[in-house]
């Protein structure tokens, strides 16, 4: 682990040369998020959101912890416990809204981060592993905040449980049974709820404990760096701390300035109103939409609208192939180390990707996220049609074909180059 | 004795077999415990044990709707007037993706009462129409306003992306103006 230059931990008091000896913790520290933990120089604000995120878990668990001391997860009174917890608990406002915020604080840190890895390859070799560790949490996540958006046992809590329960229904044979299983029941009961509440708190351990994994195998290669550039000698780096603890610190500072903002000024406007009307199973609400960080996956099930069909034979019905689109959508992230062939992995040295990356691959999420929220009609169906076809396109088509006929601009020989304009190492390039 | 505990003869030792009966012995215990912590999570007795519903009938005017509550779901019971069964049998025989005709959803010895569960069969929305001035669709029957399923008179899928038609449940008449549900 780490490279040949890492400073060794040093106790220097009895204590802790005892310590040492006993259960070497802080030299653990030391190595993987202190002095001993050398990191490329040049690394720019797009990798502060690996930091916040694990801020972003440790604030879900804590006000999450909190939370489940005043909740009570039966259908009679789970949603009157959640008003009970804004307006008769001490500070419970508070810990409501910074969790529900929370939520959507960790998702668009959690967006950027995979977006940096997309931009910058940081998928490929070595750090295939830390990706796929990396996907396994972005889908912990997402079962997580589902389980935890039914608890306040709003319409929304309600019907956003039997749509989302419901596309295991899509399942051929097993299906029903399969939902029925899920669930509890024949619709979101009791049983649902208690077992949502049950793994809401459990499956956040479960994220912590894969995001001991993806630090790990982090730690085995270093990080990547804009340049993509391996690191080659001490030059290139710099240690964790102080450098990175400072940059991730001020990096904190603006997350959390933005973040109380909409804790304390506006910690509803990414919920829906609808959730504060008790759920009823005999009433759908006008209009079904999932928090919106799910919105772009939601748009993709909704994309399809048509069985596939071989003269006149149905081969997948369209619920099918919704169900199978929406999983794929993330799932195909997990081939991405092997799609994308390009020995350059910096977006900034490879024109045409980049070009697909802005004009393509962004614009494709931002209108999916559009359309997910918006009432299945024209033309937003044919809309997101096209903005789904295009990001399997993307992935499966784009990517490695891009990666075959690019021909990337030239690479700085070293990460001190890069930074500095010389290398004197780099004998072969001239400096400016 | 030491060989007896070690081996005889073909290299078959005591303790291959003690490795084998305790190893089987474990495996064998462990999946049985997996049965339960899965069975668990199936509907509770209680659950199952609320799996009929009887709804009185006989105060529903032809083209009238009422809301019923099947397993914690909702039934949509309908009487047919005779210009909607007259242009539901005329439709028995469109392109549809579950084709059923008319008969088939009604059952035996029902000449009007259609019961459908109130559960869109994409993802499970209740769909629009059973109630007063809600919006039929472009069929006449219902409309999920979800996912844009549109169903027929008699409940078939026509358009958009639910699988099948609106299920009809296992019903019969328990007297001439109450249907047992289930």
């Amino acid at each position: 682990m780490s490279f040949a230059w890492a400073k060794q931990y040093e106790p220097k008091t009895p204590f802790t040369k005892w310590m040492d000896e006993k259960l070497p913790l802080p030299r653990l520290v030391y190595s993987a998020v202190g002095a001993g933990y050398p990191v490329p120089r040049n690394l720019n604000y797009m990798w502060n959101f690996g930091v916040l995120a694990g801020f972003c878990l440790v604030l879900q668990i804590v006000t999450g912890v909190v939370l489940a001391m005043h909740y009570a997860s039966n259908t009679e009174v789970a949603f009157a416990q959640t008003e009970h917890i804004m307006r008769n608990v001490s500070y419970g406002w508070m810990m409501r809204y910074a969790h529900a915020n929370g939520a959507s604080f960790f998702f668009i840190v959690i967006y950027l981060h995979i977006f940096r890895g997309f931009y910058f390859s940081s998928y490929k070799a070595p750090r295939e592993m830390i990706w796929l560790l990396g996907v396994v949490i972005f889908l912990l996540m997402m079962a997580t905040a589902f389980m935890g958006y039914v608890l306040p046992w709003g319409q929304m809590s309600f019907w956003g449980a039997k749509v989302i329960t419901g596309l295991f229904g899509a399942i051929p044979l097993v299906g029903e049974t399969l939902q029925t299983w899920l669930v509890g029941g024949f619709a979101p009961n009791d049983s649902t709820l208690n077992r949502f509440f049950s793994l809401h708190f459990l499956l956040p351990f479960v994220i912590a404990g894969v995001v001991i994994l993806h630090i790990w195998a982090l730690h085995i290669p270093g990080s990547s760096n804009p340049t993509g550039v391996e690191v080659k000698k001490e030059s290139d780096t710099v240690p964790f701390h102080p450098y990175y603890t400072s940059k991730d610190g001020f990096g904190l500072g603006v997350f959390l300035i933005l973040f109380t903002f909409m804790v304390f000024f506006l910690p509803n406007t990414l919920g829906h109103p609808d959730n504060y009307i008790e759920a009823n199973p005999l009433s759908t609400p006008a209009h079904i939409v999932p928090e919106w960080y799910f919105l772009p996956f939601y748009a993709i099930l909704r994309a399809f609208t048509g069985d596939l069909a071989l003269f006149g034979v149905t081969l997948v019905p369209a619920k099918l192939l919704g169900v199978i689109g929406m999983f794929g959508s993330i799932l195909v992230w997990f081939f991405l180390p092997w799609l994308d062939k390009s020995p350059v992995r910096s977006g900034n040295y490879r024109p045409l990707f980049k070009k697909f990356f802005w004009f393509g691959l962004v614009p494709t999420m931002i209108i999916l996220t559009i359309c997910g929220g918006l009432p299945a009609e024209e033309p937003y169906v044919v809309l997101s049609q096209i903005a789904t076809a295009y990001y399997f396109l993307h992935f499966l088509v784009i990517l490695p074909i891009v990666s075959q006929i690019e021909i990337p601009k030239p690479l700085p020989f070293s990460i001190t180059e890069a930074v500095l304009g010389k290398d004197d190492d780099g004998a072969a390039q001239p400096a400016e | 004795m030491a060989s007896t505990a070690e081996g005889d003869q073909d290299g078959v030792r005591r303790r291959d077999w003690i490795h084998i009966a305790a190893l089987s012995t474990a495996g064998v215990g462990g999946a049985s415990v997996l049965f339960p912590l899965v069975s668990q999570m199936a509907p509770t007795a209680d659950t199952l044990a609320a799996s009929t519903t009887d709804v009185d009938v006989s105060g529903i005017e032809p083209g009238q709707s009422i809301k019923a509550t099947f397993r914690d779901q909702p039934l949509f019971v309908k009487r047919l007037t005779a210009d909607e069964i007259a242009e539901a049998q005329a439709e028995d025989s469109a392109d549809m993706r579950d084709p059923q005709t008319l008969a088939d959803r009604l059952g035996e010895d029902n000449a009007d009462i259609l019961v459908n569960l109130g559960v869109c069969t994409h993802l499970g929305c209740v769909p629009l129409g059973a109630g007063e001035g809600e919006d039929k669709g472009e069929f006449g029957g219902y409309f999920c306003p979800c996912h844009g399923s549109h169903y027929d008179v008699a409940g078939r899928i026509r358009k958009g992306p639910a699988p099948t038609n609106l299920a009809v449940p296992e019903f019969e008449f328990a007297s001439e103006t109450v249907i047992r549900v289930g």
